[in-house]
């Protein structure tokens, strides 16, 4: 039993955006634990207004530098909701590739930067450059690697550019393609690396676990990333869909005093996003290899512990790059055609969700005839996730403290799972502190 | 010769711009790592240094009182102080709230008023204090960044672009957007990304803002002659990266506007 502890973490480092953890132990009881959010808001929603059509999603995407790509097609397919826009089959399955290079980028960069360090007791990745000079080349090749894939197909990754309402303004080549499928095909043994370097860290992650509501998208063809129905996964397993057109009735955003980013809920006092919520979700429609790779793993839905998120993500970077494969292998089957952008039918208001790294994205509009944006709206993800970062706190710290952790112990353990989340908070607005009060 | 200290801050931005430092690949980050030392980075490294640093790159916008002393300090540390993004150059696509007076009550409704909402003009960083060189674009040309820390390293002065983006399409032979019935901004817009946008078949839309004195009456001329644009539509075009940059007064934190007052979450 822990009896007194004051945990204060200013700026935590390794994660998107700023936020602070606040917890005060007296007397062995926790008199504080808070998650906050105090990164400076930025406004996405009142800026749209008065934006035309086109300009609508090279504003949102500037939401996030991570999940950019995300942004960009959340806002596109809401955007052509609005604008009765159906899109080609080839602009689709494009669209889907990108979606894939986006999430494998953003795990690569989650899982070897942001993450693992904690688990080799290292302070970044910088130290490990000469002790584990194997892995972090590694990791720089795939890094590099997602990045080319996502510019072969958008343009570039951080804010994409060929992605516009109604299609792409320019395509890949089908060599250009060819050579990206050669490229995967090359990075398997890197992938293989991967699996074996988060196996063999398995062990060091906290064993925690709190029953949770989880929502991801749900998509009839694929694994849902690019489209699909909102899904939510009780504990029990029990699950529910809703249309996307639906999402204020499932999302409830409210403002808290201790966060600039607005917080949600569903059936239970908060919920989960992310790879864990569509592993939760979607697990039967992961690749057969990411399939192995989660029994590697030791995972299987539904899982409740939120550290395992990281290790959610190593499988879906398996399977973003063998679901990728297929993608190429149809596009090249079919052959690409020169397609201008679909115009609009008409204009009015529509809403879409797309999963972003981090999880469930949507985006709103409404145009007035002459294609001006009336209104915006945005419900990110890591805002989606800040009110269950508060509930493991307040499962967690007791337990910490029943176990006799230090302040230390408990700073890194509160750290780490704030980590495995991936927040974005720039994206939800910006920021994080771990506070311990004497 | 010891190897230089580096040190990246980032305030309100989407962090972009750094994600593109990630991007070099193995054989250009570790070339990298060989001249220079990283000693602070929040959202890549989890060591920090209160000392004296030579290089610290800063990015994002300048939007509240209560970094002000945050940024001065890094001044006092730091021998050059390079601005990098658009966020931290012009403040970039933040500064498209600064027109608006109502964004507060756009996005948080009843809740508008709590204090920890607040948020004054988006500014750049050198509002604040004084920077060395600017690294423009949204994102950042990270090539340009390696090329801006190369000239610094051989003791060099780097070349800041101060051409309209119009000259790289003429040098890559990329057909005009408004020969394609298209419009563009490329004609006052900063250079120095290799005009990337045009060449996919999509306008500039002025990302590193401006050149020095661009001729804002013959942009919105253009835009409405030769692209059809109505009035309002033209005004509204120069804004998206350039809010801050139409017209000729420096937009300034209003004194009267409070500052954030709890950005170190140690308030409720």
């Amino acid at each position: 039993m822990t009896t007194e502890a004051k945990v204060r973490v200013h700026h935590l480092t390794r994660v998107e955006g700023h936020g602070n953890i606040e917890v005060d132990v007296k007397n062995g009881k926790v008199t504080k634990c808070q998650w906050q959010v105090p990164e400076a808001p930025r406004f996405f929603e009142a800026m749209v207004r008065g934006r035309h059509y086109t300009e609508v999603a090279r504003v949102t995407s500037r939401i996030c530098g991570i999940c950019s790509i995300g942004h960009t097609l959340a806002s596109l397919k809401a955007t052509e909701a609005s604008l009765g826009i159906k899109v080609t089959e080839q602009t689709d399955l494009l669209r889907r590739l990108l979606k894939h290079a986006e999430n494998f980028d953003s795990h690569v960069l989650h899982v070897y930067f942001l993450a693992a360090p904690d688990l080799v007791g290292a302070p970044s990745v910088l130290p490990l450059v000469k002790t584990h000079g194997d892995v972090v080349t590694c990791a720089l090749r795939l890094k590099r690697l997602g990045h080319e894939w996502g510019s072969l197909i958008g343009g570039r990754t951080t804010h994409p550019t060929t992605a516009v309402p109604g299609g792409f303004s320019s395509l890949p080549t089908a060599k250009e393609l060819q050579a990206l499928k050669d490229r995967l095909l090359s990075a398997v043994p890197d992938l293989e690396a991967t699996v074996k370097t988060v196996a063999a860290l398995a062990p060091k992650i906290p064993a925690f676990s709190r029953p949770t509501e989880y929502i991801a998208l749900h998509d009839k063809v694929e694994y849902g990333l690019y489209d699909g129905v909102i899904s939510s996964c009780m504990p029990d397993g029990t699950k529910s869909t809703w249309p996307v057109s639906d999402y204020r009735k499932v999302t409830n955003e409210y403002v808290v005093p201790q966060s600039t980013a607005k917080y949600t809920k569903n059936k239970l006092d908060c919920y989960a996003a992310g790879a864990l919520a569509r592993f939760n979700n979607n697990f039967e429609q992961l690749h057969p290899e990411a399939r192995k790779v989660a029994q590697a793993l030791g995972m299987k839905p539904v899982c409740g512990n939120p550290y395992l998120n990281t290790a959610a993500q190593a499988v879906e970077v398996v399977h973003s790059v063998h679901e990728s494969l297929r993608l190429i292998g149809e596009l090249l089957k079919k052959g690409l055609r020169d397609e201008a952008p679909v115009k609009p039918a008409r204009f009015g208001r529509g809403a879409a969700g797309v999963e972003v790294p981090r999880g469930i994205l949507f985006h709103e509009y409404e145009y007035d005839k002459d294609g001006m944006c009336l209104m915006g709206n945005c419900i990110i993800p890591t805002n989606q996730n800040h009110g269950n970062i508060q509930k493991d706190f307040e499962k967690l710290v007791p337990e910490l403290v029943k176990a006799g952790k230090g302040e230390k112990e408990m700073e890194l353990a509160l750290e780490m799972l704030v980590r495995a989340y991936d927040p974005c908070i720039s994206c939800s607005t910006h920021y994080l502190d771990v506070k311990f009060t004497r | 010769m010891p190897k230089a200290k580096a040190a990246f801050f980032d305030f309100a931005c989407c962090e972009g711009c750094q994600i593109e430092m990630t991007n070099f690949g193995d054989a250009a980050f570790l070339e990298l790592l060989n001249h220079i030392e990283i000693v602070e980075f929040r959202e890549a490294i989890s060591e920090k240094t209160t000392e004296p640093i030579d290089v610290a790159f800063i990015e994002g916008s300048f939007t509240r009182e209560a970094d002000r002393a945050r940024l001065e300090d890094i001044r006092r540390r730091a021998k050059i102080v390079i601005a990098y993004g658009q966020c931290a150059t012009t403040a970039g696509i933040n500064a498209l709230k600064n027109h608006q007076k109502d964004y507060k009550e756009c996005v948080y409704g009843k809740d508008a008023g709590m204090p920890h909402l607040d948020s004054a003009q988006a500014l750049p960083i050198s509002a604040a204090i004084k920077v060395d060189y600017n690294a423009y674009g949204c994102p950042v040309n990270k090539y340009e960044v390696l090329q801006i820390v190369s000239h610094l390293l051989h003791g060099k002065e780097p070349v800041i672009p101060n051409h309209p983006v119009c000259v790289e399409c003429k040098r890559r032979e990329t057909v005009c957007r408004y020969h394609e019935g298209d419009h563009c901004l490329g004609q006052v817009a900063r250079a120095g990304c290799g005009a990337p946008c045009p060449a996919a078949g999509i306008p500039c839309e002025a990302c590193r803002g401006f050149v020095d004195h661009p001729n804002e009456a013959a942009l919105k001329k253009v835009l409405k002659e030769k692209a059809g644009f109505s009035e309002r539509r033209a005004d509204g075009k120069t804004l998206m990266w350039t809010a801050n940059q139409r017209g000729t007064s420096t937009p300034k934190h209003d004194a009267k506007t409070p500052a954030l007052t709890a950005p170190q979450g140690g308030k409720q």
